[in-house]
């Protein structure tokens, strides 16, 4: 197995998602707030990671852009869940950074007045585990 | 001492791929009773079929064994080739070595040696067999055509121009179903009611055609050939052989705000209706929850303008019984609830329609006298957004939408979005599409058309959600193949919604003892071979009732279901099963335990003189079956306590010898 698809692997495992579930309808984009702020979108993600095209995900910011709002979730007629394939991704760029989990007192010096209320609660999800 | 013929059939590599064919036919051979044993390619074929009718005459042998595919793919083939080999058709046996055993085995070993252990049942089985000869039951020349869309009035047109009587029973007050409701039809755009209402007539005028509108199915009993109905006519508060259809009860009626269902509750109609002017019967009826004479004895209006005196008040639900030989379901489909897909803001917005809402929309007798205008202020919109595959190809969302593809959306919206361009140019037309299925005669070049010829824009994804702003619908979607998200502010959103079968369809399924897929669309008895039959013998089935079609799959489905219903109608006698049970009468203790569980009433108690040792008689009561209406289902041989009844064919020792040979 090349690193490609053990990654790819990983992040399935993680995710608990299986991606060929995917018909490629694109309503995770259709729905997705925080689109235009991503470089890769969420049907992106689905069909990248299927595709074991996973490096190109890793190193864009796109993993950070996401607000988690599961929106895609939500919605997604094939229950693919694309969000959970996005925090997966996410987790292997931090899990081999190593330590930089957030505890509450991070919270203060984060917050300016850009930021939206979900993000916060979103990063809790993302950083305290 | 039976001699016995054993035949292993590769079934290509079916069977052969996981079974040693071989090691089977040469195992066997030492089972008692076995006299002669061979392996064939494909035993089904015409070749393999004479190697049995000549190994019958070379071997005189008195039973088969056939190690082949499932009893219910090939055991008639094979009782037919017994007959021709000169041996009654029921000294034949099936050793299931597909399904059951290559098919679900990957080892040779182990598929092997289920084969032989599944022929040796078999064999066992044979040993006892004895020639069984089926009883006949007499055919009703009358078909009953449950719902009156266009597939039961195609079936009922076919049938009764065969010269066969037919009834159609159908809920609503009038027939026509869904086809009645539409504006035009892909891909030719012939008008519906054009191409329908003369049908509708037909039914209406042909001498061999009944129809019971306003009516249900409430009970059926009996089997193939000698169904008894029982059919509710519900209470329409109006004399049908008086009324006249002038509408003069609907212009006075005064209780006017009633949601229309035809208009699919667009616009209101009177408590007295005619669903729409080409209905037939061209009856009026009364909604019963909405007049104030039936709910509170004041009014009365209509019975007084009523120049025909058609008007009864007290009418009653009657409870008509007729006897059929063949029923054809023809429910139809219906268009799902969109209550739960609050993204697309259904509820929350008039201006946010199914594609249902919008022919009767554009249809010259709908709301809006056939002008596209909003619903919510009749203003003209003039930036469309169509939505497709609303609630279709739903894989998790069971409660919310469908798993299936609903077939008919991509070619009736490129439709709609061709006429709305062709009538109004000023119309901005978007459809959001995840693929356009468009496999029929003409529709890829009907759909190429609204792109090419109309400049009906299509984009290749998904609507995410809707929000109503003000007097516009804020829809965001994607585009996949610009990779953009877009942002429409559209005046009118036309959903796709996916289609189910009718919520009556359930019910009526458990009535005629047919079996249904998870979805509630009736299940064929062949996929591909009798696509128009149910697995229930003497039930038939036409158009939507069985999956999701268009018109023309619905005229051709319907056509197929008449043939069928006319080939058994055609028949003086039907053939019965000869496996059902019998009762010995020595045995019987009169206990009527099998009488109770019976589910098709065909056991009856009588008194009946028996010799005692002694030389004097006595009077007993026993069981008698009547083989007529027994459907062999085994219940009484189970119930019974002192084993007086037993299912020929496969009798309690048989059972027996089959399981001994398997634990062997």
């Amino acid at each position: 197995m090349n690193k490609n698809d053990l990654l790819r692997e990983e992040i399935i495992r993680r995710s608990g998602v299986n991606p060929k579930k995917c018909m490629k309808c694109g309503k995770c984009s259709g729905t997705c707030p925080a689109y235009d702020e991503m470089e890769f979108h969420p049907h992106q993600f689905a069909s990248m990671i299927d595709s074991g095209d996973i490096q190109p995900l890793i190193d864009s910011e796109s993993v950070y852009k996401c607000l988690s709002c599961f929106a895609c979730v939500e919605r997604c007629p094939r229950g693919v869940e694309p969000a959970k394939l996005i925090e997966a991704v996410r987790l292997s760029v931090i899990r081999e950074k190593g330590n930089n989990r957030m505890t509450p007192n991070d919270i203060p010096e984060k917050v300016d007045e850009e930021t939206p209320q979900q993000l916060l609660v979103s990063a809790f999800r993302k950083y305290t585990k | 001492m039976q001699r016995i013929g054993v035949f292993v059939c590769w079934c290509g590599s079916n069977i052969a791929g996981t079974v040693d064919v071989k090691a089977v036919a040469e195992a066997i051979k030492s089972e008692p009773g076995v006299v002669y044993s061979t392996d064939y390619q494909y035993m089904c074929s015409q070749a393999g079929q004479n190697m049995i009718i000549e190994s019958v005459k070379e071997h005189n042998l008195t039973g088969l064994v056939i190690c082949s595919c499932s009893p219910r793919m090939h055991e008639a083939t094979f009782r037919k080739t017994a007959a021709a080999a000169g041996l009654n058709p029921y000294m034949v046996e099936i050793a299931n070595i597909r399904e059951q055993c290559s098919w679900v085995h990957k080892e040779m070993p182990v598929g092997t040696e289920k084969a032989i252990i599944l022929a040796k049942a078999a064999v066992a089985k044979v040993n006892l067999n004895t020639p069984l000869t089926p009883g006949e039951s007499p055919v009703t020349k009358r078909a009953l055509v449950i719902g009156g869309g266009i597939a039961g009035i195609q079936t009922a047109l076919d049938i009764a121009d065969a010269g066969f009587p037919v009834d159609i029973v159908e809920t609503k007050p009038t027939i026509g179903g869904k086809m009645a409701q539409l504006d035009k039809t892909f891909p030719t755009l012939d008008c519906a009611a054009c191409i329908l209402t003369p049908k509708m007539v037909d039914v209406a005028q042909h001498e061999k055609i009944r129809i019971f509108s306003y009516s249900e199915v409430t009970e059926v009993k009996g089997f193939v050939g000698n169904f008894d109905v029982t059919i509710k006519r519900k209470a329409r508060f109006v004399d049908e052989t008086k009324c006249t259809g002038c509408g003069d009860c609907v212009d006075k009626c005064p209780m006017k705000k009633n949601p229309n269902e035809f208009n699919m509750g667009m616009d209101n109609r009177s408590a007295i209706y005619i669903p729409f002017a080409q209905a037939v019967p061209k009856v009026a009826t009364i909604d019963a929850g909405a007049c104030t004479m039936l709910k509170k004895g004041k009014c009365g209006l209509c019975s007084k303008v009523c120049g025909a005196g058609a008007i009864d008040y007290t009418q009653k639900d009657e409870f008509v019984s007729e006897k059929y030989g063949a029923i054809v379901v023809a429910t139809g489909f219906n268009v799902i609830n969109l209550d739960k897909f609050d993204e697309y803001a259904y509820n929350q917005s008039k201006d946010v329609i199914t594609s249902l809402e919008f022919e009767r929309l554009t249809n010259a007798a709908g709301p809006t006298a056939g002008k596209l205008l909003r619903p919510s202020d009749g203003k003209h919109p003039h930036k469309i957004v169509f939505v497709q595959c609303v609630g279709s190809r739903c894989e998790n969302c069971a409660e919310k939408g469908k798993e299936y593809c609903s077939k008919i959306c991509c070619m009736y919206t490129a439709k709609h979005a061709m006429l709305t361009r062709d009538k109004y140019p000023d119309t901005d037309v978007t459809v959001f599409t995840i693929d356009v299925r468009t496999p029929g005669k003409n529709f890829d070049e009907f759909y190429r058309r609204a792109v090419e010829e109309f400049g009906v824009k299509y984009v290749k994804g998904m609507v995410g959600k809707i929000v109503p702003e003000g007097d516009v619908l804020k829809v965001q979607a994607s585009d996949l193949i610009s990779n953009k998200q877009l942002h429409i502010d559209a005046d009118l959103v036309v959903l796709a919604a996916a289609i189910e079968p009718d919520k009556s369809a359930r019910p009526l399924a458990t009535m005629l003892t047919a079996s249904m897929d998870t979805n509630d669309f009736f299940t064929e008895a062949h996929p591909k071979l009798r696509p128009v039959e149910s697995p229930t013998a003497g039930v038939y089935l036409s158009g939507a009732c069985q999956g999701p079609k268009d018109i023309p799959e619905t005229v051709s489905q319907a056509g197929a279901a008449a043939s069928k219903v006319i080939g058994l109608l055609c028949k003086d006698k039907l053939v019965g099963n000869p496996c059902v049970a019998s009762s010995n009468e020595l045995m019987c203790n009169g206990c009527s335990s099998c009488e109770r569980v019976c589910p098709y009433g065909a056991i009856t108690y009588s008194d009946k003189e028996f010799r005692m040792p002694d030389r004097t008689t006595k009077i007993r009561r026993v069981a008698s079956v009547n083989p007529a209406v027994c459907q062999g289902c085994g219940a009484c041989t189970v119930a019974c306590p002192s084993g007086a009844m037993d299912l020929r064919g496969f009798a309690n020792d048989q059972i027996m010898a089959e399981v001994d040979a398997i634990c062997k």
